[in-house]
């Protein structure tokens, strides 16, 4: 990692960005309009806070399908809790409580069993969504004290969204903690590989645990902040996430293999996807219409590198002959 | 090896018939005709999508398109069948396998030529080809009596009192096993799956396997598209959207390793079984329909970890223990 946390990637992804930003405003006029483009970010930044968590994992070789469950579950909790009439402090840890709680049984699942965290998030995709479902039923809980619309709907000195700012300095502490701390370098050297790593006295298996726990605190505060937004829980929220989740973090250059990847680079993934998925709507494209967009970016994102890559090769390897 | 695997799906098959007797005993009428069919529907429409993830699986890769797949077969024949109406139920088979075989070859590409990683290449299609039907459909549903009659019959029709459905998986079960078991090209997939830098030194082209088990897995979940949307009298844009997970869950169940080169197709058959039965004998318990999804949950979890206990078999050991002769 010499050249930093601001590779090729990264640069690539700016230029794709700027692209976006250009191509919007010219496609609407409405695009280019700071209270429109800060107000888009509703859209994106409860995904793209679990998207921090999950891109840590990525990189140490791990992945959580079970996030938009424990969404689920962690607003399911909270709801029911909120029925009772508790205050908001305590709304507040029980969601966070929740998802650690189911982060923490992904994290152990997997440590114990010592199989592939892909198999093992499936089992609790379908477990907690299953446990969340079948708490609210067809029913849907939407008394919430006074207050709790603060976290998703609030605008601090009337401009810039509780939301986004409480995003922003979520990614500022995980660029932090990846970035510049031992514990980010240990990240990186569990994903290059396992095994080596725990020869060099890394506990693995803790920071494993440690890493899931995270995914799950992060759905729990995504959680707060989604029920905040809607005023409601009912069983289908957040259907779909984990998929979008990690398609953030792969097109923000976060190596499937493990080792490589960086939170700038997810964090311009982030809003590369959120001002598309904006100014496509903007123009009156359907929402899954916008996904074939996202869809060829992220295949595109990967194979137009690789493809050059080969490309040159081949021409070193001419230009060898003659 | 052999042994263990086979001794697996003795044990997962006298679970399952253990839950069998006890949903009978509870529920007696649960065995009975029409939801017996239902069963065998379900088991077959799992089954065949199940059966081609199956390969997919052993290369240590992951088809996440199928149920998009699936969903866009199902539109686009369905669709077929308002404009022809004359069309026989052969031509939809043929056309739903052909169809999904070309977006199985399209997953292949990416991952062999653009060496994309098969979950973030299948990953990109699912979302693609679910966006696709929504401009095939502009996200109208085509339900019932838009449909063609032969359009409907074959998928919803019986033979001999057990549901057409169950007979095609049988011929794709058969189909399946004699190619895993008994032809090179199949065999070449074990090896890959094993070991991929042993198997192409032994002669085994990358290419080939990778081809061959995305375009089974495409052309599985094509031939699920038209039945699915048969057997349903529907087709819509969100069709089995999130069927992707239970046909992984199936896999790992019927003893399939997410890490390649383990697996049978009676694994995986038994696999897809135990979710049908799970899923259709729930209502007939009375219990809640909403636990459903976690007690599927549970039983994933619970077959993860028995497959993770018997497969940590200990280090080869070369020597007698002191005290063992």
């Amino acid at each position: 990692m010499k050249s930093g946390a601001f590779g090729a990637w990264e640069v690539a992804l700016l230029i794709l960005l700027a692209a976006v930003i250009v191509l919007m405003s010219s496609l609407s006029p409405y695009f280019l309009d700071l209270y429109n483009l800060i107000d888009s970010t509703f859209s994106f930044a409860e995904k793209a806070l679990i998207a921090l968590p999950m891109a840590l994992l990525i990189i140490a070789r791990e992945i959580d399908v079970s996030v938009a469950s424990i969404v689920a579950l962690s607003a399911v909790v909270m709801g029911v809790v909120a029925e009772s009439g508790a205050g908001l402090p305590i709304l507040v840890l029980v969601g966070l409580f929740t998802g650690t709680l189911a982060g923490v049984l992904n994290g152990v699942i997997v440590s114990a069993l010592g199989v592939h965290s892909i198999v093992v998030t499936i089992g609790t995709l379908s477990l907690y969504r299953g446990i969340a479902v079948s708490i609210v039923g067809d029913d849907a809980y939407t008394s919430f004290p006074d207050g709790w619309s603060w976290f998703g709907q609030h605008y601090l000195w009337g401009y810039i969204p509780a939301e986004l700012l409480i995003y922003i300095v979520a990614t500022v502490i995980f660029g932090i903690y990846l970035h510049t701390t031992i514990y980010g370098r240990r990240i990186y050297a569990i994903g290059t590989n396992p095994d080596v790593a725990r020869y060099t006295g890394i506990n693995v298996t803790r920071y494993r645990i440690w890493l899931f726990a995270l995914s799950g605190l992060l759905s729990g505060l995504a959680a707060i902040l989604l029920t905040s937004r809607l005023g409601s829980v009912r069983l289908n929220i957040a259907t779909g996430w984990e998929l979008q989740v990690i398609t953030m973090v792969v097109l923000g250059g976060v190596g499937i293999a493990g080792g490589t990847g960086t939170i700038i680079g997810v964090t311009l993934a982030v809003f590369l996807i959120g001002f598309l998925t904006f100014g496509l709507s903007l123009i009156n494209v359907p929402g899954l219409v916008l996904n074939i967009y996202i869809g060829l970016m992220l295949i595109g994102a990967i194979a137009i590198p690789h493809l050059m890559g080969r490309l040159r090769q081949k021409m070193t390897a001419s230009r060898k002959d003659a | 090896m052999r042994r263990i695997l086979q001794e697996r799906e003795a044990i997962l098959a006298f679970v399952i018939a253990l839950i069998l007797l006890g949903v009978t005993l509870r529920a007696p009428d649960y065995l009975d005709g029409s939801s017996l069919g239902n069963l065998l529907s379900t088991w077959g429409l799992l089954a065949i999508l199940v059966m081609g993830q199956l390969g997919v699986l052993l290369t240590r890769g992951i088809d996440l398109s199928q149920a998009s797949v699936l969903a866009f077969s199902g539109m686009f024949l369905a669709q077929l069948s308002q404009v022809m109406p004359e069309l026989p139920a052969l031509v939809f088979v043929i056309l739903a396998i052909g169809m999904g075989a070309v977006l199985g070859i399209l997953n292949a590409s990416l991952i062999t030529f653009a060496g994309i990683p098969p979950i973030i290449a299948t990953l990109g299609t699912m979302t693609i080809i679910r966006g696709m039907i929504y401009v095939l459909s502009g996200g109208a549903w085509i339900s019932s009596h838009e449909m063609s009659e032969a359009f409907k019959a074959f998928p919803a029709g019986a033979n001999l009192g057990i549901p057409n459905l169950f007979w095609v998986a049988t011929v794709a079960f058969i189909l399946f096993w004699l190619l895993y078991n008994h032809r090179p090209a199949g065999r070449d997939v074990y090896a890959y799956g094993s070991n991929p830098d042993a198997a192409r030194n032994a002669g085994i082209s990358r290419l080939k396997v990778e081809f061959l088990v995305y375009s089974l897995s495409g052309a599985a979940a094509g031939l699920c598209g038209y039945l699915w949307a048969g057997r349903f009298a529907i087709a819509y844009t969100q069709a089995a959207e999130g069927r992707e997970f239970a046909i992984i869950a199936a896999c790992v169940i019927g003893g399939v390793s997410i890490t390649g080169g383990r697996g049978t197709v009676l694994g995986a058959g038994l696999g897809a079984l135990f979710i049908a039965v799970v899923e259709t004998s729930l209502p007939f318990l009375r219990i809640n329909p909403f636990l459903q999804l976690a007690v599927i949950g549970a039983v994933i979890l619970i077959a993860v970890a028995a497959n993770a206990l018997t497969e940590r078999r200990p280090g080869r050991q070369i020597l007698p223990r002191e005290g063992q002769s």
